[in-house]
């Protein structure tokens, strides 16, 4: 049984961002369009969900300040900041 | 968690997916005092992960199959909990286990999100691991583009989050499991533009004997083909994608016929163009970390995997240590309860799987088999790589570096490869590439042993998981907060 989905805010580098409650990080950023949220050490290539079930890593993301946490894993609450790089 | 709870559990199981579900019910239904790790929020595992109870309190299971079974488990595990025989650490990783005396397994354990763990350590006397797996991918130009993902990773974005991760989606690898992810994308609204399936399908006659074992399997096929008519998805048999394309994401794909050695048929390409998702699998990659870092033996499964040796009684060569589910080969979600039902009573009390399961066991393992040899990785899949495909996309080592380092320094095996290019070194600990690179290291060789023994370099892995130095460094001082 679906209930009316309920909304949340969450602040994409400080502009607020409404969103679904119970999708995942990754899910709020490709469902803005935004399929790539960092850039690679070397060649500064952008990446975004690849496995999307936490075992690459590839979708890390700073989270309510935490570096490195994974969008694919992380389930979006309301006024949570989320960081990356958005034009990756 | 309770006082009582302080002491050793009899089974710790890890993971929550059809497997360990089944494996902890087993034992807890036994007399066992249990505890579950998992990595997700929620039970189900990948095969039946679904929207956060938060937001879907009783989700309908649209979309699954065995779903029923999943109900029938999740209501005994709940059962379980509530009366105190089994304790559920969901959000919970295992990054070390070690053994004390007596043999008891002590397993150190860091949050899959956030970064507190209530419990950062637990004891067992028996151990349980259904650690499930994930999509095998073979790297191709163009992969490491945003819009490239995983097969399974599309099918766990839709279960999860109940949307889309684009509108237009290309699927393709090899075997049966492309088409329900296909099928997931088309009952959720998206556009199935093409699967792609490097096999041909006559590639199952000479495995209808163990095919004609699991007649469920046959009725799945029919439903996929009633699927794919109605939303007329293009199936494309000896078909693969030659390169992914697109400037900072994916926009098209190239894709080509090849012949049953997945060489690529001369002016056989075409563009498909307006893709926005690409979702590849090449079967699975099981997670056999732990159970290789306590010893476990491994064996070279049909598909190529290396998967770790089970009994009947599902127990692993290490004593007190069982397995259920594609740790001990690939091979569906009915095989994986199966299996876990056995693990759970043998670790529970030691008993002996009844006739019937044992049966159920060895036909849905000939299916497996089948299914893996009707779908193999083609022979010349290597033959797309440019001088600059990425292979390891952690450490972003292009194909140039990893056959200079094999033809030049020698780097047959992927520990070796490791130590000269990177590869296996990044963030995913060599999960994603390691297969393309025990292939690309062992190649030429003629030893039928090499790949065996570069695929256990790739999956020893003394820390299992990513961690903070700090996690490390606080190991003693956890112990007063033992569980």
């Amino acid at each position: 049984m679906s209930n009316p989905p309920q909304r949340i805010t969450v602040n994409l580098n400080a502009t607020p961002v409404q969103a679904e409650a119970g999708q995942s990080v990754g899910a709020v950023l490709m469902g803005q369009g935004i399929k790539a949220w960092r850039t690679t050490r070397n060649e500064g290539k952008p990446r975004g969900l690849f496995c999307g079930i936490g075992a690459c890593y590839d979708c890390l993301i700073t989270i309510d300040g935490e570096p490195n946490q994974r969008a694919c894993m992380v389930q979006a609450s309301d006024s949570m900041n989320i960081e990356g790089d958005f034009s990756a | 968690m309770s006082k009582e709870s302080t002491s050793p559990f009899d089974v710790a199981v890890i993971g929550a997916g059809p497997a360990g579900l089944a494996a902890a019910v087993a034992a807890a239904e036994r007399g066992a005092r249990v505890v579950v790790l998992d990595a997700a929020t929620q039970p189900g595992g990948q095969f039946w992960r679904h929207r956060p109870e938060s937001v879907e309190p009783d989700p309908e299971g649209h979309g699954h199959h065995g779903w029923k079974t999943y109900l029938d488990l999740r209501s005994r595990f709940d059962a379980a909990i509530s009366t105190g025989v089994l304790h559920y650490l969901p959000n919970t990783q295992v990054w070390m286990i070690e053994r004390e005396d007596a043999g008891r397994f002590v397993l150190r354990l860091t949050p899959a999100t956030g970064t507190t763990i209530e419990v950062p350590t637990v004891r067992a006397d028996k151990l349980v691991s259904c650690a499930g797996g994930y999509d095998r991918q073979l790297p191709l130009p163009g992969w490491e583009l945003p819009g490239v993902m995983a097969a399974g990773g599309i099918q766990a974005f839709i279960k999860a989050n109940g949307t889309l991760p684009g509108k237009r989606f290309v699927v393709a690898g090899t075997g049966p499991f492309l088409l329900p992810v296909a099928a997931n994308i088309a009952a959720a609204g998206g556009k199935v533009v093409a699967v792609c399936e490097s096999s041909s399908l006559t590639n199952w006659l000479p495995h209808m004997g163990a095919a004609s074992g699991v007649p469920g399997k046959a009725l799945e096929g029919a439903e996929y083909a009633a699927i794919f008519a109605k939303h007329r998805i293009r199936y494309r048999t000896r078909t693969v994608v030659t390169k992914v394309v697109g400037d900072s994401s994916a926009t098209a794909v190239q894709i080509a016929k090849v012949d049953a050695s997945g060489a690529i048929i001369p002016g056989s390409e075409r563009l498909l163009e307006d893709v926005d998702i690409v979702g590849f699998g090449w079967g699975f990659t099981p997670q056999i970390e732990l159970a290789v870092s306590l010893g476990a033996e491994t064996r070279i499964d049909a598909d190529g995997s290396l998967v770790c040796v089970a009994d009947e009684k599902q127990s692993s060569t290490v004593p007190g240590l069982f397995l259920a589910g594609e740790v001990t080969g690939v091979g569906g979600a009915v095989l994986a309860v199966a299996e876990g039902y056995v693990a759970g009573a043998s670790a529970a009390n030691g008993e002996q799987p009844k006739t019937s399961t044992a049966r159920q066991i060895q036909r849905h393992r000939r299916f497996a088999s089948a299914m893996h040899q009707a779908h193999p990785v083609p022979e010349k899949w290597d033959e797309l790589l440019t001088d600059d495909t990425l292979i390891c996309r952690c450490e972003e080592v292009s194909h140039a570096q990893v056959t200079e380092a094999r033809d030049v320094l020698g780097a047959t095996d992927a520990r070796t490869m490791k130590s000269f290019t990177r590869t296996g070194m990044g963030w995913c600990q060599g999960k994603v590439c390691g297969y393309a690179v025990s292939c690309l290291s062992a190649k030429g060789t003629t030893d039928e042993n090499a790949q065996h023994a570069s695929l256990t370099s790739v999956a020893k892995r003394p820390v299992a998981t990513p961690l903070t130095l700090g996690e490390i460094s606080t190991l003693d001082s956890r112990e007063p907060h033992n569980l």
